[in-house]
C-alpha cells in the first residue's frame, strides 16, 4: 500500500504550538503542587498566547492551504488571529487577581482560555465546513466551562448551562444548514463550493441551497449574538465571572465575525444577492435592540451585553456592504470597515472591562451603575479613563470609536445602503444616551465611598495601553488601517 | 445469490420486527434486549453490503457499550414506565396529525430537491476505490490521512470535555485517607516497631 504524503504542517504551526503548550501547561498544573502554581500557569499561558502572535505573522506567506484543503492561512487569518490572541491574553491577565479574590483561582482557567483561543484560530483558518464546525465546537465547549467557572454561584452555573443549551441548539442549526449545502453540492470545501455556486450564478440558486445558507447564517449569528439570536447574551454576561465576560465580549465575537466574513464572501460570494438582505435585517435589528434595551439597565455587565449586541449590529453593516453588487472595491471596503471596527471594538471593550473589574469595595465586587457615583472625586484617573472609553463607544470624535463607525458607514454609503447607514447613525445617537449616563453618574452624582486601592500593575498597564490606543488612534491609525487593507486583499484575490 | 437474498430478508425482517418491539414492549428491560437484537441484525445487513468494519463497530460500540449502558440506566433508575405511557391513546390522534403534516412537508421538499449535477463525483472524490481497498483500510485512509486535521481537532474537543467535567465537578475534600504506596514502602521498621525485652512472668 502506498504511504500517503505527510501533510504540510508549516501553515498550521501556530495552532500546533498552542495545542502543545496547552497540554504542557495542563501537565504542569496537574503535577506541580506549589502555592504559586496557578500564578505560574497563568503567566505562562499569557506568554504562550502572546508568543503565538509573531509565530502567526512569520509563518504566513501569502495564501497557504494544507491538510487537503481543510485549513487555510492568509493575511485575513493573520489579522483576525492577532486580535483574538491579544484579547485572550489580556483576559487571562485581567482574570488573575479577580479569581484569587473570589477564591476560584485554579490552573485550569488559563489552560481552558488557551484551548478556547486555539478553537478560535481554527475557526478563523477554516477552509471547509467541517473544520469550521470543529473549531467552533472546541471554542464553545471551553467557553461553556469557564462561564460556570465560579461553580458555587448559582448565577454562574446558570450562565454556563444557558450558554451550553442554546449553543448546542445553534450548533444543531448550523449543522443542518451545512448538511443541506453538502447535499446539494457534494462538497464541504470552501474553494469547491465557490466553484459550484459560480457555475450556478446567473440562474436562480435552488431552494435547498438558500435554506442551507439561511441556517448557516442563523448558527453564526448566534455566535456573534446578533438579534434575533441574542437572547442568551445578557444573562450569560451577567452571570459569568467578570473576566470571563470580558473574554466573551471580545475574542469569540471577533473570531465568529471573521468566520462569518470568510464564509459569506468566500464560498457564498456569488450568492450575495440571497444573503445580503438577511445580514441587513439582523444588522438593523441588533443596532435597534442594542440601543433601546440598554437604556433601562442598572447592571453594568448587562449594559455591556446590550452594548456588544449593538456593536455587532454596526459591524454587520460592513458585511452587508460586502454583499453589494456595485463593485469589487465596494465589497472590499465593507470587509475593511468590518476589520477596522473589530480592532477598535476590542481595545474599547478590554479597557471598559478592566474598569469594571476595578469596581470593588472592601473586597466585594460591584456591578451596579449607581456604584460609580462620585468616581470623579474619589478616583479621578479611573473616571477619566472610563469616560474616554464611554465617549469612544458612543462614537464621539476624535476617539477611536468614531473612526470605526466612520469607515463602516462610509462603506455602507458606497454600497448604496443609505437606509442602513441612516438607521445606524440614529441608533448610535440613541446608544450615546446610556454611555453618557455612565459619565453623568461618575461626574455629577454625589460620592458614596471610594473603590478599593491599590490598583495592580497589570491592570494599570492594560488601562494605559487601551486608553492610549483609543485616544491617539487618530494620530497614527496606519497599523490598523494597513493591516485591515492587507487582510481584505486576501479575501478578494485580483 | 439466492442465499444472499434469503439472508437479507431474514436480517431485514427481524430488524424491523425487533425495532417495533423496542417501542411496544411493556417492560423497558425487554425493550433494551430487543434493541440489541435489532443491532445484531443491522450488523448482518452491513456484512451483506460488504461493510464488515461498520458491522463490527456496530456490535462493539452499540451492543457492547451503549445498549449495556441503557440496560444499567433502565434497571437503576426507578422510573414508572406504565405511568409515562398513560394518555398514549389520548394524544395519539394529534401525534398522528403532526406526523402526517411533517411527512407531507418532507415529500414536498424531497420532490423539489435538486442536486448539483456532479455532486456525487465530488463527494466520492476522496474515497479510495472500493474494489481495490478493503473498507477498513479505506476508512482508515479517510480518517487518518485525508481528515487527519479533523481527527486531531476532535481529539482536542474531547480533551476539553474531559478537563471541563473535572473542573466543574471535582472537589478536593480534606480528611480523605488515600493509599500512598511510596509512603508505605518508605516506612522504616526502626521508627515504627519497638522491640523490648520482657521478663517472663511480668508485664510491660
Amino acid at each position: 500500500m502506498p504511504v500517503a504524503a505527510f501533510p504540510d504542517l508549516i501553515p498550521a504551526i501556530p495552532e500546533i504550538y498552542l495545542a502543545v503548550s496547552a497540554m504542557i501547561l495542563l501537565m504542569l498544573g496537574v503535577y506541580s503542587t506549589g502555592k504559586q502554581t496557578v500564578r505560574t500557569v497563568s503567566y505562562l499561558s499569557t506568554a504562550a498566547l502572546f508568543f503565538a502572535i509573531p509565530l502567526t505573522v512569520m509563518v504566513t506567506d501569502g495564501r497557504m492551504v494544507t491538510f487537503g484543503g481543510l485549513f487555510v492561512t492568509d493575511s485575513f487569518a493573520v489579522y483576525a488571529k492577532i486580535l483574538v490572541l491579544v484579547s485572550a491574553g489580556a483576559a487571562i491577565v485581567m482574570a488573575q487577581d479577580y479569581l484569587e479574590r473570589q477564591d476560584i483561582a485554579r490552573f485550569e482557567f488559563p489552560v481552558l482560555v488557551v484551548l478556547a483561543s486555539l478553537g478560535m484560530l481554527m475557526m478563523i483558518s477554516a477552509n471547509d465546513l467541517m473544520s469550521l464546525y470543529l473549531g467552533l465546537e472546541l471554542q464553545s465547549l471551553a467557553l461553556y466551562v469557564i462561564a460556570s467557572f465560579q461553580r458555587d454561584s448559582i448565577r454562574s452555573a446558570e450562565a454556563g448551562l444557558k450558554y451550553f443549551v442554546l449553543g448546542a441548539l445553534a450548533s444543531g442549526i448550523l449543522l443542518y444548514g451545512m448538511s443541506l449545502i453538502y447535499g446539494f453540492a457534494g462538497t464541504t470545501n470552501f474553494d469547491s463550493l465557490a466553484e459550484v455556486f459560480k457555475a450556478v450564478n446567473g440562474t436562480e440558486p435552488h431552494l435547498g441551497v438558500i435554506v442551507g445558507i439561511v441556517f448557516i447564517i442563523a448558527g453564526l449569528a448566534f455566535k456573534v449574538s446578533a438579534v434575533p439570536f441574542h437572547m442568551w447574551t445578557p444573562d450569560v454576561y451577567e452571570g459569568a465571572p467578570t473576566p470571563v465576560t470580558a473574554l466573551f465580549a471580545v475574542a469569540p465575537k471577533i473570531a465568529a465575525m471573521a468566520l462569518f466574513a470568510r464564509v459569506l464572501v468566500g464560498p457564498f460570494g456569488d450568492l450575495a444577492g440571497e444573503w445580503q438582505q438577511i445580514i441587513i435585517f439582523i444588522s438593523i435589528a441588533s443596532m435597534a435592540l442594542g440601543a433601546f434595551a440598554a437604556i433601562n439597565q442598572n447592571n453594568i455587565k448587562r449594559l455591556m451585553a446590550y452594548s456588544s449586541i449593538g456593536h455587532m449590529g454596526y459591524a454587520l453593516i460592513g458585511l452587508a456592504a460586502a454583499g453589494s453588487a456595485v463593485s469589487a472595491e465596494v465589497r472590499a471596503a465593507g470587509i475593511q470597515g468590518l476589520l477596522i471596527y473589530l480592532a477598535i471594538y476590542m481595545f474599547m471593550n478590554i479597557g471598559t472591562f478592566a474598569c469594571i473589574l476595578l469596581m470593588r469595595r472592601q473586597g466585594r465586587m460591584l456591578e451596579g451603575i449607581d456604584d460609580l457615583a462620585g468616581l470623579s472625586k474619589s478616583n479621578p484617573v479611573m473616571a477619566m479613563v472610563l469616560a474616554v472609553f464611554m465617549f469612544s463607544m458612543a462614537g464621539i470624535p476624535p476617539l477611536a470609536g468614531f473612526f470605526g463607525k466612520f469607515y463602516i458607514f462610509a462603506a455602507a454609503i458606497e454600497a448604496d445602503l443609505f437606509a442602513l447607514a441612516i438607521i445606524g447613525v440614529l441608533a448610535s445617537v440613541v446608544a450615546a444616551f446610556y454611555y453618557l449616563r455612565i459619565i453623568k453618574v461618575m461626574y455629577f452624582d454625589s460620592s458614596e465611598e471610594e473603590f478599593d486601592r491599590p490598583v495592580s500593575r497589570d491592570m494599570k498597564s492594560i488601562l494605559v495601553i487601551t486608553g492610549v490606543v483609543v485616544i491617539l488612534f487618530f494620530i497614527y491609525p496606519d497599523p490598523v488601517l494597513n493591516g485591515a487593507e492587507l487582510a481584505t486583499s486576501a479575501l478578494f484575490p485580483q | 445469490m439466492i442465499l444472499q437474498a434469503i439472508a437479507f430478508w431474514v436480517f431485514a425482517s427481524i430488524t424491523v420486527a425487533a425495532a417495533v418491539m423496542v417501542i411496544s414492549a411493556k417492560n423497558p428491560v425487554h425493550s433494551v434486549l430487543f434493541l440489541i437484537l435489532a443491532f445484531f441484525n443491522a450488523a448482518g445487513l452491513f456484512v451483506l453490503l460488504g461493510a464488515e468494519f461498520l458491522a463490527m463497530i456496530l456490535i462493539v460500540v452499540y451492543v457492547g457499550a451503549v445498549a449495556v449502558l441503557f440496560l444499567f440506566v433502565v434497571m437503576m433508575l426507578d422510573i414508572n414506565f406504565a405511568e409515562l405511557r398513560q394518555g398514549f391513546l389520548q394524544y395519539l390522534p394529534i401525534g398522528l396529525l403532526v406526523g402526517l403534516v411533517l411527512l407531507v412537508e418532507l415529500a414536498v421538499v424531497v420532490g423539489g430537491w435538486v442536486i448539483s449535477t456532479d455532486a456525487t463525483a465530488r463527494a466520492t472524490a476522496k474515497m479510495p476505490a472500493v474494489d481495490q481497498v478493503p473498507n477498513t483500510d479505506a476508512l482508515g485512509q479517510l480518517i487518518f490521512t485525508h481528515y487527519l486535521y479533523l481527527f486531531q481537532g476532535a481529539g482536542l474537543v474531547l480533551l476539553v470535555a474531559m478537563i471541563g467535567a473535572i473542573v466543574l465537578t471535582h472537589r478536593s475534600r480534606p480528611g480523605v485517607r488515600k493509599q500512598n504506596i511510596s509512603d508505605q514502602l518508605a516506612r522504616d521498621p526502626k521508627e515504627t516497631i519497638e522491640i523490648r525485652k520482657v521478663q517472663s512472668g511480668s508485664g510491660i
